[in-house]
């Protein structure tokens, strides 16, 4: 993948994600995690290799932002996939509120992005990528704007989430920690031209919670990936 | 005493009657001024004797009145359509834009002072003529914000849309329509006050000529006779009716904008 001012951005990446795994994309800012995200969500085009996606596997994102339409309420908001679907609104009215009741945001339907606080914005973002009830979720850092309580609290959903539905969750993040917390796997990413120098099996029995962070595993498990991620970028 | 909280809790009121009040207190000084001095209404009329002279020619300025909101009017609503769709293409294509937009900055750069003597000699029609400078003035405005608005939409947004399989139509109306829409209405409300001036000037410059004429040939034959309380008089007027654009843009704006956009939020 290059872009086009001439920049290699990934080179000889080589990632198959299994159906129903939470795959991290673990580096720091700037070595192409996001681009690899972003050709996984169709959103750029290889300029070698190809990416292969089953077709029938519904597809969701979630960015870095909560990305929302200001002059909508939460409710419109997390409407739009199903909108741009051509479904009109009485007939996903139950869905949405479902995607919305979900989140934890069922008293907010009403809402505009403006009168909420950052974690609510994500949870929105994170409700209208459930509404099209998706097989692969792809998330990009999407919580790396928000304090430390909140995205404790947004990690522990996602799980949750990830448990419930059966979905394969592929989760960008520059943080150690809440890569071994999330994932049962890890790819760590070496610097500009991005390749994968590695990947951590990250057996924790289920389901995961705060006594996970305590365990002799889990701090062991971090100790690698820090070792793989220094040795990547030394 | 116990009236200074009960006045804090209420700043919408108190902010609606400083200007007034501040109005009021020219208009009073300006009275004075003339009255104690004794400066002859030729010199200088007083606020009374120009509210008078209103409302005696009302009738005969009424017409003219009904004339200039009309090219005003016009002009604004053409400016809003031409403007709004050169937009569309300069959205659609940075080549069109980059051929055209020196043009049009050409238009707004050059006073329409200058350029109405050469309209009223080509274009036949003075209404026309009058049409057609208050549209080349209000249509500035209007094309450069909503370009920049058109253009302003959240990229990753445009992501989501194109994820989900957005149609060009879609991607239109419910993304680029409103991204575009407060930069769209800040123009406007330039726009609604350049169409007036516009519509004043050219008509000066065509002279009070013609047999349907607006404001500014009312202040003419009063200055050739040294009607000067009359002058003031449709004076007023075209204040007003500058006044009356803007609070009808403003409401626009705030209806529009009010539940979403950091520019119409109170205290924002």
């Amino acid at each position: 993948m290059r872009f086009a001012n001439g920049v290699r951005a990934l080179e000889g990446l080589d990632l198959e994600v299994a159906p129903g795994e939470f795959l991290s994309l673990l580096g720091p800012s700037g070595c192409g995690k996001s681009t690899a995200l972003r050709l996984a969500a169709g959103l750029e085009q290889p300029t070698e290799g190809r990416v292969e996606r089953s077709r029938r596997a519904r597809l969701a994102v979630v960015f870095q932002e909560p990305t929302l339409m200001p002059w909508a309420d939460v409710f419109d908001n997390v409407r739009l996939p199903l909108r741009l679907q051509g479904l009109a609104a009485g007939e996903v009215r139950d869905r949405v509120m479902d995607a919305i009741a979900r989140v934890g945001l069922a008293d907010f339907a009403g809402a505009y992005p403006r009168e909420l606080s950052g974690g609510m914005r994500m949870r929105v973002s994170i409700a209208r990528a459930l509404v099209v009830r998706p097989a692969l979720l792809l998330l990009d850092e999407p919580f790396a704007a928000l304090d430390e309580i909140t995205r404790g609290r947004l990690d522990d959903d996602l799980l949750a989430l990830w448990r419930e539905q059966g979905l394969t969750v592929v989760f960008v993040t520059h943080s150690v920690y809440e890569s071994v917390y999330l994932s049962t796997r890890v790819a760590v990413f070496s610097q500009r031209p991005g390749r994968i120098v590695g990947t951590l099996q990250v057996d924790a029995p289920e389901p995961r919670d705060e006594t996970f962070r305590a365990t002799a595993r889990y701090a062991q498990w971090c100790l690698q990936l820090s070792a793989a991620l220094r040795a990547a970028h030394a | 005493m116990n009236h200074a909280p009960a006045g804090a809790r209420r700043p919408g009121r108190a902010a609606a009657l400083a200007p007034l009040a501040v109005v009021l207190a020219a208009l009073l000084a300006w009275e004075l001024v003339v009255r104690l001095n004794g400066i002859p209404p030729y010199i200088l009329p007083a606020p009374s004797l120009v509210a008078l002279t209103l409302w005696r020619d009302l009738p005969s300025l009424l017409p003219s009145l009904w004339f200039t909101v009309r090219i005003t009017v016009g002009a604004l609503l053409l400016a809003v359509a031409g403007g709004v769709l050169l937009a569309s293409v300069f959205a659609l294509s940075r080549r069109v834009e980059r051929a055209l937009f020196p043009l049009a900055i050409v238009l707004q750069v050059t006073p329409i002072v200058a350029i109405a003597p050469l309209i009223l000699i080509y274009v036949e029609s003075i209404t026309a003529a009058l049409l057609i400078c208050a549209f080349i003035v209000a249509f500035f405005p209007i094309l450069a914000n909503t370009v920049v608005g058109l253009r302003s939409a959240d990229e990753r947004l445009g992501d989501l849309f194109t994820l989900y399989g957005a149609t060009r139509w879609q991607r239109l109306r419910l993304l680029l329509v409103p991204s575009a829409l407060p930069y769209f209405l800040a123009g406007l409300r330039i726009a609604g006050g350049l169409a007036l001036v516009g519509a004043v000037v050219a008509e000066f410059a065509a002279g009070a000529a013609g047999r349907e004429t607006g404001l500014a040939s009312r202040i003419l034959e009063a200055a050739f006779r040294t009607e000067i309380p009359r002058m003031f008089a449709a004076l007023v007027l075209v204040s007003a009716v500058g006044i009356a654009i803007f609070a009808v843009f403003d409401a626009l704006s705030r209806w529009l904008l009010g539940h979403w956009h950091d520019s119409e939020l109170p205290g924002g």
